[in-house]
């Protein structure tokens, strides 16, 4: 193993454990003062006005914006990853808990005191507040997957074949709204100097933060500069630049002073978006012997009725290409109601259409009297059925028979309720992941010195996946160099461009470009010596020639009179996409036990198995492994947001009533990297690893509990009166 | 902590009711909702931070959290949810571990304040710091903090370090990032090392 795989320490560890690591509302930014949200109270309506004269009066207030005086914005069309609205540039209110003033004062007590007394008369409508079961009103998006792929597809005849199958299963599943809470609030610093705008910002995408404010202030996207060296999680909803960044910005230049805005916990819950609700209805065909030959996939998923853009949940996508079936139909509804704009939310799509899926050949498992590994393996595709295209590559087979050994799946008895520890109903599931493998273009810096210390520099994030550390060490390993000898720095726009921190696509997009930048630099030292690029090896600070000569760098610079030498590189996706079906794997083995007494499922067991293509550390793969699966298990057991039907309104919008996995929820786990580089995909040949790991884990669960109860529980989370005696 | 918690929830809860009598819908010649009866003046106090002494005013509103964020440049200490239900904000008064979003600035003069700026010495990680390292503790890092403030005093309090109880006693603190399983190894590790070494 080389530098890149091997499990080292995080090098901004240190910075994170002693407090020093600074996040967006952390930066010494002198004269701050603060600004607090004000929040409807009613679900629908127009905002007749905002009765701001009581706070007006309070101590060290500044400003306060309103519909009625904020200033304009240049353009607030929504468009794809943008969400101009709601910035108080209409007094529309489409959802309770909309933004309609923004209070700024020298504190940040004396702001929340007085947002505290700002009260709004409203003319209320009448408001839809829930996604029920009535779908009658569901459409067609109208820009699915940014016009990507196509909301409805089909194969074969699904519905012929499901009509002709021996075995049929025909069932609904349901998901709720869940909230991303990442532990850091999002938090915005703005700063104007003239016409120029600094922004701290807690974010997963720097130069899309910047796009979007000066978009939409109407400012030459050069004189903003976005910051944030640590974003403290986002898991989707940091990735699109929300409302309350620009409200910052909107409020520094009214007080003409820096602003400082952070979110209070509730207030995550109505300003950066949600996993939206949705109800996916499966049917699937088989014959006894188990070969699937019809597969339907309709799903229905929550929108929004305001004019904020939209989000479809691609809840069917999996549906198209996991298994080999003749016959598949996959449709995506949107159901518009009276709540905020949803987003991507760490496995968008594939974490609650997996739900659906995987539960669904679980039940075709069982109406077989088969084993749903075995099943699985029945119906594996080779190809992908959809694109008709091979895949990159695939090791889910190898992920498969890795788990269940792991496991002990063999032993598995296939009916439910046979499995007891004393009172305690024992059970096992297990459920496929897949997620696709994503990559966009993105440019990186490395500047190395005649001291042997190398800088790596993009404009990507950290958001906890290791990038300060994975940049590092590919720097490392391709110049030669001792990983201590490199500083890696990101979180800045005025850094090369990367692409936003989301679909797990940093390490295959600016990894890929670092490697590319480290070519250009060897290209560069290779001229200097008078040599071929192609015939030099890095080593130890040395360029080494093809016949072994080594030429120290420190003394090539100096005869030429440098004191550094520096190259940039971009790394674009080539024609990958059209020759390949592009898709991480993996496979989840849970056992749960359930106390049908009190209603209470544990998960006592957990082995993960992924096809993840190349493992650049690891140590920190493990963590994102088990932190994917652990976000899995609140998905399954914990996670609902719960909506007021009169007022449409979050009753749990905190961390007490919204339960998330705790340490005392978590068992020993067990991950299993099934290791093949997959340069197929991309010169490095890793597959992306954020999100995998979650897809399929609420399946999983679900799975493990029917087979300890005997009870399908196909509405999420599952709950202790799922499974009371 | 309990007691703090009461107290700020009341005295926010007694500032509302102070307001919310006169209507709001008057005129605004009449801001006679005298709000400053509800936010009295900051005054001077000095806390006990990891070893020194720092002078501030501070409103009786202001939590520990808020006066070391926004007052003390010590942000090493977190904000995750202002409540109480996170852990993020833990630091130690005189050695316990305590919420400072749940403690009132002004309530902890005189005593002996901790937060993770002042757990290492120098440049030598607390025990504690240096196995989140080496077991990769953490994620993002925005929890870190507060695990580790958790973590210290757990091992201080002499519990039995077996990974339930660990488990049990570390479940104040979440990590959205799901680092449970190595925070469990990283507290345990510090737990053998400490016991082999004779220093329980």
């Amino acid at each position: 193993m080389g530098i890149i795989g091997a499990p080292i320490a995080r090098v901004d560890g240190r910075a994170k454990v002693t407090g020093r690591a600074r996040y967006a509302a952390e930066a010494a930014v002198p004269g701050a003062v603060h600004a607090v949200l004000v929040q409807s109270t009613i679900a629908a309506g127009v905002v007749l006005a905002v009765e701001t004269a009581a706070a007006e009066g309070m101590p060290g207030v500044l400003a306060i914006l309103t519909p009625q005086n904020a200033p304009r914005l240049a353009d607030v069309r929504p468009q794809a990853q943008l969400v101009p609205n709601p910035t108080l540039q209409d007094a529309t209110v489409a959802y309770n808990g909309q933004t309609i003033a923004v209070v700024v004062a020298e504190t940040l007590q004396q702001a929340e005191a007085a947002a505290a007394h700002v009260r709004a008369r409203y003319r209320a409508d009448e408001a839809i507040t829930e996604m029920g079961d009535d779908l009658a009103d569901a459409y067609v998006p109208k820009n699915f997957r940014n016009g990507m792929r196509k909301p409805d597809s089909a194969r074969g005849d699904a519905d012929a074949a499901f009509n002709a199958a021996p075995v049929q299963i025909s069932a609904t599943y349901t998901t709720p709204v869940e909230h991303h809470n990442p532990m850091e609030p999002h938090a915005t610093i703005a700063r104007w100097d003239g016409d120029r705008l600094t922004v701290w910002t807690a974010t997963q995408y720097v130069s899309g933060a910047r796009a979007t404010l000066a978009r939409l202030l109407g400012i030459d996207a050069g004189n903003v500069r976005v910051i944030c060296p640590f974003t403290g999680g986002g898991f989707g909803c940091k990735g699109t630049t929300w409302p309350p960044a620009v409200l910052a910005a909107m409020a520094a230049r009214s007080v003409n002073r820096p602003v400082k805005l952070v979110l209070d916990r509730r207030q995550m819950y109505t300003s950066n978006g949600f996993r939206p609700r949705t109800l996916q209805k499966l049917r699937l065909g088989a014959t006894p012997d188990g070969q699937i030959v019809s597969l339907r996939h309709d799903g229905f998923t929550q929108m929004s009725l305001g004019d904020f853009g939209e989000f479809a949940e691609p809840v069917g996508l999996a549906s198209e290409m996991l298994y080999a079936v003749p016959n598949a139909a996959v449709t995506h509804r949107l159901v518009a109601v009276n709540q905020g704009l949803p987003t991507y939310m760490r496995a968008p799509g594939e974490a609650s259409g997996s739900f659906a899926l995987e539960s669904a050949i679980d039940e075709m498992a069982a109406a077989l009297n088969m084993d749903p590994l075995d099943l699985r393996l029945r119906n594996y595709a080779e190809s992908d059925p959809h694109e008709n295209r091979p895949f990159s590559s695939k090791a889910l087979r190898e992920c498969y028979r890795a788990g269940a050994e792991a496991f002990g799946w063999a032993q598995r008895p296939l009916a439910p309720r046979c499995l007891r520890d004393g009172d305690v109903l024992v059970g096992w599931g297990m459920a496929t992941a897949l997620y696709p493998i994503n990559r966009s273009a993105a440019q990186a810096t490395l500047r190395m010195g005649a001291d042997g210390r190398v800088f790596v520099r993009s404009g990507t994030q950290e958001i906890g996946g290791g990038t300060y550390t994975t940049m590092a060490q590919v720097t490392a390993e391709a110049l030669g160099v001792p990983v201590g000898q490199v500083t890696a720095q990101l979180g800045d726009s005025a850094w090369p461009h990367a692409p936003v921190s989301g679909g797990s696509q940093t390490s295959a997009s600016v990894l890929n470009a670092v490697v590319a930048a480290a070519d250009a630099l060897r290209a560069r030292l290779a001229a200097l010596a008078g040599l071929d690029a192609r015939q030099v090896q890095l080593a130890a600070g040395t360029l080494v020639g093809p016949d072994g000569t080594r030429l120290r760098i420190d003394v090539l610079l100096a005869r030429h009179g440098l004191d550094t030498i520096e190259a940039t590189a971009e790394s674009v996706p080539g024609d990958e996409k059209q020759r390949f079906s592009l898709h991480s794997f993996g496979a989840h083995f849970v056992e749960v036990q359930v106390d049908p007494a009190i209603g209470r499922i544990r998960i006592a067991r957990h082995v993960g198995a992924f096809d993840t293509g190349r493992v650049l550390n690891a140590r920190t793969a493990r963590s994102q492994a088990i932190g994917g699966i652990i976000y899995g298990y609140g998905m399954a057991l914990l996670e609902k947001t719960e909506v007021d039907a009169e007022t449409g309104r979050y009753v749990n919008a905190n961390l007490s009533d919204y339960l998330v996995p705790v340490n005392a929820d978590v068992p020993d786990i067990v991950t299993i990297f099934v290791e093949k580089p997959d340069r197929n995909a991309n010169p490095l040949g890793v597959k992306g690893l954020g999100e995998l790991p979650t897809v399929g884990v609420a399946a999983a669960v679900a799975n493990a509990v029917y087979h300890a109860t005997g009870r399908r529980v196909r509405d999420l989370p599952i709950r202790v009166e799922d499974v009371l005696a | 902590m309990a007691t703090f918690a009461l107290t700020r929830r009341a005295l926010i809860a007694g500032a509302a009711l102070v307001i919310a009598i006169p209507r709001l819908r008057a005129p605004r010649a009449a801001p006679a909702a005298t709000p400053a009866a509800a936010t009295p003046a900051p005054s001077l106090i000095s806390l006990q931070i990891n070893g020194h002494e720092r002078r501030l005013a501070v409103e009786p509103r202001t939590t520990l959290l808020d006066a070391l964020r926004e007052q003390l440049d010590l942000t090493g200490t977190k904000k995750g949810c202002d409540r109480g239900a996170c852990g993020a904000c833990t630091v130690h008064v005189d050695g316990r571990r305590v919420n400072a979003c749940l403690t009132l600035a002004m309530r902890v003069q005189g005593r002996a304040i901790t937060t993770i700026e002042g757990l290492a010495q120098g440049d030598d990680l607390h025990p504690v710091q240096a196995a989140f390292i080496r077991h990769d503790a953490f994620q993002c890092g925005y929890c870190t903090p507060g695990q580790i403030m958790s973590a210290a005093a757990f091992l201080a309090e002499g519990h039995d370090a077996d990974p339930a109880t660990i488990r049990e006693w570390m479940s104040g603190n979440i990590c959205r990032c799901g680092a449970y399983p190595h925070i469990v190894d990283a507290v345990r590790d510090v737990a053998i090392s400490r016991a082999a070494n004779g220093a329980g």
